[in-house]
């Protein structure tokens, strides 16, 4: 008995419990009743918990699925390269090109500070800035570059992408800095030393080395971009439409079945998505 | 162990008994003015009469407190559908109610208790205007107003003497236009579609105003005749997405709103120059100084209303105090209030002891005005020699083409909805 309560195993487990108590009933448990949900059916504003394939067989039977699904994965994969771009070189300048460690906290700090900020209302400001009538169309008006209003600037795709790279750059940035700042300088000083250029060693060295914070940026922003409606909807006008403007259209008409079923075709979509990412990449080094 | 019994002789019964007695023989007035100052409602329904001046003369001429919350309207139906724990009076709209009184989370209210009743609009009572009016299309305000009694769920179309909510409010609605950035008169619902305007017009994401105002346009345009707008087919669904759907990858809508501040941005801002509005944006655009016309249209008007209703879990004191609310409501100071931001009230001899002589000539009687008209926060609206976009209430409430409904293909219809949202 005595073995038993001092073995390792009893000690791990007892370890463990909070955070899998919390994860339980947190994490697990929603998802389940969400899961469950997605197969009972609804009147105008009641659930009726009979099991039935109804809101799958709409889903996978509408158009409007496919076209939405593809929409969001647009989305994710231009935000997905425009955030990797601007983080890593952002990344990159911090972590080799700033000298004292000072000046990297400092800079670093000033890039979080709009994170100060609500998303909404940083992404909202976008919208004066952008329109008809707004900051970005008279200024180009009065320097002569165009002589109508650029209509496209708002309420469209472009500005949906706008205000998702603004918001998720730095998440990208975050994990890169973070890898790159423990790479070996003396592996890039061999490097130079054996001839390399610098564009070799960006490719060769420096990359390679990055690609688990690399991964794990991607994972944050496709995560972020494939779940967030609001900026969707309100830099579209509503005129475009993403997986979570699905569901939250159903839940504001109480249909949560139909709702719970998106959700939960977004899921598993969204853990395919990682699962390949990870298989390129073992992030647990990192870890 | 010995119990000691306590001393209750027949003398010490009688006389806790005659004190019982006299307490409840003089109940109300004397507890009513203590506790009322205790009291707190919590009111919540859509943004359009949910003011913070409400809530405050409230406590000035009633005493007691009224808690407000104001959300878009899907918000309300699924907060009223889900949470009847969460309000007491519910100030909602007539389709609205449609869809949430079989749940049976709202009660009936005695109109025996509301003084006015008597001068509560025709419209409400037995659904005309006057006694030769025809009666529009769609989810008419009286057919679902009343009930059976106390506990019903369902609809009876007589005035029962129960209703679901007492009505307090409401409106002809149409679209709105900048008769500056257009240039040229609007006259038909179809104008919203015309290529003219591409790129500048817009629409409401409310699924169940949206579709009727899409009905509106269709029916103008002459491409589907509708039994009843307010009950349409699968069919008629069906071909008034596609067309809308067409307008829309053609670029025609600039953007939708959901909520009315936004609709006044976009109209104020001049990204849109022609679309479906309510009328405290019309009035907070005019605010503003930037020309903005409420558009009669020939095809008629889609109109609402809205009205009042209390939560099955409300009763006792609070109960008591939400019928004094109700009779305090339909006495005139709100119904002047929202009338001079261009709502009808359910009662509007009582709004006219409220309003100037001037103002009830401008918003009621459709007469020029002979001052300046200013909305309840003192912001000119109009001047001398002005008459309000359309004329008087006979003109307006007299050319409605169909209300704001909930159709039996009402599931269908949100569907499609979602599908022109996405498309």
């Amino acid at each position: 008995m005595d073995r038993f309560l001092r073995s390792r195993t009893l000690t791990g487990w007892a370890l463990i419990s909070p955070v899998a108590v919390v994860l339980i009933c947190f994490l697990i448990l929603p998802i389940i009743v969400i899961a469950i949900v997605s197969f009972w059916q609804a009147t105008e504003f009641s659930i009726i918990p009979a099991f039935s394939w109804e809101n799958y067989d709409f889903l996978f039977g509408s158009p409007v699925t496919y076209r939405v699904f593809l929409n969001t994965f647009k989305y994710a994969v231009i935000t997905w390269a425009l955030t990797l771009a601007i983080g890593f070189t952002v990344a990159y300048f911090l972590a080799f090109h700033v000298r004292t460690l000072t000046w990297q906290i400092t800079l670093f700090l000033l890039c979080t500070i709009p994170f100060w900020t609500s998303n909404i209302i940083r992404m909202i400001s976008w919208i004066p800035f952008l329109g008809r009538n707004g900051i970005a169309n008279s200024a180009l008006m009065s320097w002569g570059v165009i002589d109508e209003p650029v209509e496209w600037l708002l309420f469209s795709d472009f500005a949906v992408i706008l205000a998702f790279v603004h918001l998720y750059t730095l998440f990208m940035v975050v994990p890169i800095f973070n890898t790159m700042m423990r790479i070996d300088k003396s592996l890039i000083e061999a490097a130079r030393d054996a001839g390399a250029t610098g564009a070799q060693i960006l490719w060769n060295v420096i990359i390679p080395l990055t690609k688990p914070g690399i991964m794990i940026g991607t994972i944050f922003v496709v995560t972020l971009v494939m779940g967030d409606f609001i900026t969707v909807r309100i830099m579209s006008g509503s005129q475009s439409a993403n997986v979570g403007r699905l569901i939250s259209n159903d839940i504001g008409l109480l249909q949560y079945p139909s709702a719970a079923a998106t959700a939960v075709v977004l899921l598993i979509t969204v853990l395919i998505t990682i699962a390949i990412l990870l298989r390129f990449v073992d992030i647990r080094k990192e870890l | 162990m010995a119990f000691k019994t306590p001393d209750l002789s027949r003398r010490s019964l009688l006389k806790g008994a005659a004190v019982t007695a006299a307490a409840t023989a003089f109940p109300a007035p004397m507890i009513w003015a203590q506790n009322i100052k205790d009291v707190t409602l919590r009111q919540f329904g859509t943004g359009v009469s949910n003011i913070n001046e409400v809530a405050q003369k409230v406590k000035e001429d009633l005493g007691f407190t009224l808690e407000m919350t104001a959300l878009d309207s899907d918000s309300v139906t699924q907060r009223a559908a889900t949470q009847p724990g969460s309000f007491d009076i519910a100030d909602i709209e007539y389709w609205i109610c449609k869809k949430i009184w079989p749940t049976g989370n709202l009660q009936a209210m005695d109109t025996s208790k509301i003084k006015n009743y008597d001068k509560i609009v025709g419209i409400f009572r037995d659904g005309k205007l006057a006694p030769d009016s025809t009666i529009a299309q769609g989810t008419a305000p009286h057919s679902v107003g009343f009930t059976s009694g106390p506990g019903g769920t369902d609809f009876v179309d007589t005035e029962s003497g129960w209703m679901t909510l007492i009505p307090t409010i409401y409106n002809a609605d149409t679209l709105g236009i900048r008769p500056d950035l257009i240039g040229r008169p609007i006259d038909s619902w179809a104008e919203l579609l015309n290529p003219e305007f591409k790129g500048k017009a817009s629409i409401l994401d409310i699924s169940s105003i949206g579709i009727m105002d899409m009905a509106m346009v269709c029916e103008a345009m002459g491409e589907i005749q509708y039994g009843d707008k307010g009950n349409m087919t699968r069919d008629e669904i069906d071909k008034t997405m596609a067309i809308f759907t067409e307008a829309k990858r053609a670029g025609q809508f600039r953007a939708f709103w959901k909520s009315f501040d936004e609709s006044v941005n976009l109209m104020a801002s001049g990204e849109v120059v022609i679309q479906s509005m309510w009328s405290p944006a019309i009035t907070a655009v005019k605010a503003r100084g930037i020309p903005c016309v409420y558009q009669p249209l020939k095809e008629g008007y889609r109109s609402w209303g809205g009205g009042i209703g209390l939560s099955k879990n409300l009763s006792g004191l609070e109960q008591d105090a939400a019928y004094e609310y109700i009779n305090w409501y339909l006495d005139g100071w709100v119904g002047g209030f929202l009338m001079r931001q261009g709502y009808y009230s359910a009662v509007p001899e009582t709004s006219k002891n409220f309003m100037s002589a001037d103002e009830w000539g401008y918003w009621f009687e459709g007469k020029a005005a002979e001052g300046d008209i200013a909305n309840p926060y003192g912001a000119k609206l109009a001047g001398a020699g002005d008459v309000r976009d359309g004329g008087s209430f006979a003109d307006r409430m007299g050319a409605v083409a169909c209300w704001n409904s909930v159709m039996t293909e009402n599931q269908y219809m949100v569907r499609k909805w979602n599908e022109f949202v996405a498309a």
